[in-house]
């Protein structure tokens, strides 16, 4: 496997292969993200308690398990960072930090709009919207911690132990809030059981998930490009990308 | 020179960290004054019933204590940074996540110990009731070693940073929270009369976590900041 991953150690190579698999993956965001949204939104069942406006799951659920999943992807690219020193992965850092910051600004509006009509409040301090906001606060020290640094690397290598402190505390964060107070619904399809929502709203809502996935990674990759770009300018292989552009 | 086994290097540390504190002595009380102020601030801002008073003291004093524990974290690593005393304990043949932890245990001495002592002072201006006392006691003695080992975290991740007080709070408040859950509601309970055993071990368990894991995080910080 070391053989297939060490060429990308060089910021040249990974911009090419960033470069090539971009297009497929924008393509994939596209189709998958128009069919769930249209499919939920207008031709998926309404609820027979909520009606018409449960339809925002079709947003908030994706965004807000992609706000954790991204979370989880800029410690394990942080790891690799501390570990193997690999620049690429610092560069990373910053490419997902505004990313995920993003989904969970995405999760908690869309919860607070979904909140207003259901339980007649915009906001309220249960669980899970806590531990949510509190998962804004961390992305917000990553990247505050990434910039507050005169030389980058410094930056990385503290936003990376940062980003992994977060990562053990974050368990805790949660299941401290969720012992302390609790009205948001539990889990419906991220458990190991049969999920609890029909066949006709789960399938526009599995397609949703994977057009965030796609999302996500699409828009971490267009950032790490730049990233790399702006690191690597002073070498001949940048500008010379540059002026073909 | 001979050398040093890991304890006495150890004791060294510790003994050396506190006469610098004992001839800095404002260092040290300055947190606790302020402390001891916000705490005052809330009877003036809310009102002098010892209801309410009573009621929200759990949460006044360990807020206050998480603020308070903030203030003199700057200056855990930045003096020893300055004139190079981090890159001596690096070289040292100890592992430099053995040898943090006398510096945060010198922290937890000066900031969290003494609120330990000052907390039935707290209690009697909150008019928290009897059985509220030693619940607080117990849950600052079992809560503070966590504050210090997360602040330490925080003080060598900013040792680079012009002004970085701001900064430590920003990434810390976060890490913060459960504590301040735990030991309130630990607290809370105590004042009803309910049990609190389970909610004191909780905030063992997570002063155990952080004291163990904290100097890994501690130590390569520094490092990052001293290459």
């Amino acid at each position: 496997m070391w053989r297939w991953l060490h060429p990308y150690a060089k910021p040249e190579a990974t911009y090419h292969l960033l470069q090539k698999l971009l297009p497929w993956f924008v393509a994939l965001t596209l189709v998958t993200l128009v069919t769930g949204v249209i499919w939920g939104l207008a031709f998926a069942p309404g609820d027979y308690q909520q009606g018409d406006s449960y339809r925002i799951i079709f947003l908030h659920v994706p965004s807000a398990i992609f706000s954790m999943g991204a979370y989880m992807g800029m410690a394990i690219m942080g790891a690799i960072a501390l570990i193997w020193q690999i620049k690429t992965a610092e560069w990373s850092i910053p490419a997902i930090a505004p990313v995920g910051a993003a989904l969970t600004v995405v999760a908690l509006l869309t919860g607070a709009i979904w909140g207003k009509p259901m339980w007649g409040t915009w906001w309220v301090w249960d669980a899970r919207l806590t531990s949510e906001l509190i998962l804004l606060f961390l992305y917000v020290g990553v990247m505050a911690l990434y910039f507050a640094f005169d030389d980058a690397r410094t930056g990385a290598k503290a936003a990376a132990i940062l980003s992994l402190v977060g990562v053990i505390n974050l368990p805790i964060i949660h299941f401290s809030v969720e012992w302390w107070n609790t009205l948001h619904q539990g889990a419906t399809i991220t458990k190991f059981e049969r999920p609890s929502i029909a066949t006709s709203m789960l399938i526009p809502l599995l397609i949703c998930l994977a057009g965030f996935a796609f999302l996500t990674v699409s828009l971490v990759m267009m950032r790490l490009k730049n990233e790399i770009l702006r690191h690597e300018l002073h070498r001949p292989w940048a500008q010379q990308r540059l002026e073909q552009d | 020179m001979s050398q040093l086994s890991s304890r006495q290097i150890w004791v060294t540390l510790l003994k050396r960290d506190l006469r610098i504190a004992a001839r800095r002595r404002s260092d040290a009380l300055n947190p606790l004054l302020f402390l001891l102020m916000v705490v005052t601030l809330f009877p003036l801002g809310i009102g002098p019933g010892p209801d309410i008073l009573a009621r929200i003291a759990p949460g006044i004093i360990w807020v206050a204590a998480l603020l308070a524990s903030l203030l003199g974290l700057e200056r855990l690593f930045r003096d020893d940074f300055q004139d190079g005393t981090l890159e001596q304990l690096c070289l040292l043949p100890q592992p430099l996540a053995f040898t943090v932890t006398a510096k945060m245990a010198v922290h937890w001495l000066l900031s969290g110990l003494p609120l330990v002592i000052l907390s039935p002072v707290l209690a009697l201006l909150l008019s928290l009731p009897l059985q509220g006392w030693w619940a607080l006691a117990l849950t600052l003695l079992l809560g503070t070693p966590a504050l210090s080992a997360l602040g330490a975290i925080g003080a060598a991740l900013t040792l680079q940073v012009q002004r970085g007080s701001s900064l430590v709070s920003l990434i810390l408040i976060p890490l913060f929270i459960p504590l301040l859950i735990f030991a309130t509601a630990a607290v809370e309970n105590a004042s009803m009369g309910l049990a609190v055993h389970g909610q004191l071990a909780i905030l063992a368990a997570i002063s155990v976590l952080t004291v163990t894991l904290a100097p890994l995080a501690v130590a390569a910080g520094i490092r990052m900041s001293v290459n």
